[in-house]
């Protein structure tokens, strides 16, 4: 594989990849490492492993906190919210844009389209005011519909680029074979469209599990936070407590990198609408 | 035979026209179930609250009851005379330069090593280069005020101690004119993997047939990069690009709780923080709308700009950036 001109080329390569990947995890690896050492070891030196044991209280600390549990429990809230709501009004709007036409339908789906070029948070007062004068404020609705609306656009456009590329002979058969437009999408659309519903799921997933600024805004009530937030008071209480802080960072590392493990090729596909394969 | 066929026909003109009709009603009954619920929820929460804080930026409005004082351009007068406001606009342009001129380079640059030929190993590269992607802001800047905490024990000014010698630590955080860039480094930490991934999917569409071609020709690899692999990734070129302005426009939860509050003294405060801090916090709706409608201007103006002179041909077949958040 490699010819004698290339070796040296080759092992540049890879030491300048184990450099910079060195440089990307060496933030992550001390927050993991800090989780099991005591505060005091982390404050003396950033990075090393533990020297008096593991200390699992960093993390029992957390986990037999309620608020740990409730703060899991209203993410898991949002992100189903969003990410349900969002595969199902994009599915049936990206239908229509590929598959039925009618009078209007390409200046709607232009409308559409300007959400992609502007993101959430330059529209967030704007956002905030019309939820509030929807009497929105403190409900998880609040947070759930402008994250679908927002995340709308941009999975129209990925599942009506796969629509589009099913051949229209099936669905004549399926109509012939006496299939309406509705069972047509129901039965046979959908279930192709898999690999593409799945990207646009992984996508909204991230977006709803990670959102910080808008259940800021909207939620007063602690009880109500997801866990972005529910980190950041965990940090206003312990301030100083590092390591039960890294704990609580770990624990949610943890699950976005087994995702990753478990949907990159959707991740990727989603990001990519649909290029790089795997 | 004649007679029959006459029997027939009006019959079945007649079915088929009720069929028609009949199908016309449930293709009306279709369209309306199907559109009506996603572009009612994109109409009251992306493209009405927009235009209405548009007429909300007119007026001095507490948020309190309906706005009835009424000052014209007074908040823009405003917000373009607070020195504030102007600082957080050249930081938003500055951070935007750095990604255009730092973070999409050096992106394109790992995915060419990452992104092609056989390396062993590269999936496993690929997802450590990636990965940060994936965290929250939340948690990226939490992990990372501590890297970059002005006691020498932290870890960037330890891991400097270690390798420069006689290096004094430093408050990346802390000072007027580093944190910007501190910032720009946990931007580019977090976002290059987003645009790598991006690059690597465009070379993967590249023919290797061409860039052989070139090489039998007598070109170098410098030659082939800058003459067959570059202008055929332009179109992923321009998104990136693209995504790139935009995302440095949108940036509010890392500089928020990396800075604390875009601090010190507001040097780090950006166009969203600004928003956050002058705007919403103080209740200062209509002011805060003016700055939204300049946000969204910006943005806007930029993207049909832009859109306009260089991705006319690349938009709409390419969706990236759906739900993803670009530095």
């Amino acid at each position: 594989m490699f010819g004698t001109r290339q070796l040296p080329w080759t092992i540049l390569k890879y030491a300048l990849l184990v450099l910079i990947c060195l440089v990307i995890m060496g933030p992550v690896l001390t927050a993991v490492l800090g989780s099991i050492r005591t505060t005091g070891e982390f404050v003396s030196t950033p990075f090393g492993l533990p020297q008096n044991g593991i200390q699992w209280e960093n993390y029992l600390g957390i986990l037999e906190n309620p608020s740990f549990w409730n703060s899991l429990k209203n993410s898991l809230i949002i992100t189903l919210g969003v990410t349900i709501l969002n595969i199902m009004l994009a599915s049936m709007l990206a239908f229509v844009f590929s598959r039925v036409s009618f009078y209007g339908r390409g200046l709607l789906f232009n409308i559409l389209l300007i959400g992609l070029l502007f993101p959430l948070v330059i529209a967030i007062l704007p956002i905030f005011i019309q939820v509030r004068q929807l009497n929105l404020i403190d409900s998880m609705w609040g947070v759930i519909l402008p994250l679908v609306a927002f995340g709308l656009p941009g999975s129209v456009v990925i599942l009506r680029n796969f629509f589009i590329a099913i051949p229209s002979e099936l669905e004549d058969a399926a109509y012939i074979d006496g299939c309406t437009p509705f069972g047509f999408f129901r039965y046979i659309l959908l279930p192709l469209a898999r690999p593409a519903l799945l990207a646009v799921a992984t996508l909204q997933v991230i977006a709803g599990w990670n959102e910080y600024f808008l259940p800021l805004l909207i939620l007063t009530d602690p009880d109500q936070w997801p866990l972005p937030l529910g980190i950041m008071q965990f940090q206003g209480q312990y301030g100083t407590d590092y390591a039960r802080i890294m704990a609580y960072v770990t624990l949610l590392i943890i699950p976005a990198v087994l995702f990753y493990l478990v949907a990159e090729k959707y991740i990727v596909t989603g990001l990519t609408g649909g290029e790089l394969k795997g | 035979m004649s007679a029959i066929r006459s029997r027939i026909l009006p019959t079945s003109y007649e079915r088929a026209r009720r069929d028609r009709q009949r199908h016309q009603r449930n293709k009306a009954a279709l369209i309306t179930l199907f559109t009506l619920p996603g572009m009612v929820i994109f109409f009251l929460f992306v493209l009405f609250p927009i235009a209405q804080s548009a007429y909300f930026s007119l007026f001095d409005w507490e948020g309190y009851g309906p706005p009835t004082d009424y000052i014209a351009l007074g908040n823009y007068t405003r917000l373009f005379n607070h020195s504030v406001f102007r600082t957080s606009v050249s930081n938003s342009f500055t951070i935007m330069l750095l990604s255009l001129v730092i973070q999409l380079p050096l992106s394109l640059g790992l995915a060419l090593l990452v992104g092609r030929g056989e390396l062993p190993g590269r999936g496993v590269f690929r997802a450590i280069l990636f990965i940060p992607y994936i965290f929250s802001e939340v948690i990226t800047a939490i992990i990372w005020r501590y890297v970059l905490s002005p006691d020498d024990g932290a870890l960037l000014n330890s891991v400097l101690t270690t390798f420069i010698p006689g290096y004094e630590p430093i408050g990346w955080l802390a000072e007027r004119n580093i944190v910007l860039y501190a910032l720009f480094i946990v931007l580019t930490w977090k976002f290059f993997g987003f645009h790598m991934i991006l690059y690597m999917a465009g070379l993967q569409g590249i023919p290797k047939d061409l860039e052989e071609a070139a090489r039998v020709d007598g070109a170098t690899e410098a030659q082939v990069l800058r003459f067959v692999t570059l202008p055929l990734l332009g179109s992923t070129i321009r998104l990136t690009i693209f995504l790139s302005v935009v995302g440095s426009f949108q940036q509010f939860v890392l500089a928020w709780v990396l800075t604390n509050e875009g601090g010190p003294a507001n040097a780090s405060q950006l166009l969203a923080t600004y928003l956050y801090k002058f705007g919403i916090s103080q209740q200062k709706l209509g002011y805060g709308s003016a700055v939204a409608i300049v946000l969204f201007a910006i943005a806007f103006g930029f993207s049909v700009i832009y859109q306009r002179l260089f991705m006319r041909h690349d938009f709409a077949t390419r969706s990236v950036g759906a739900g993803g958040r670009t530095g």
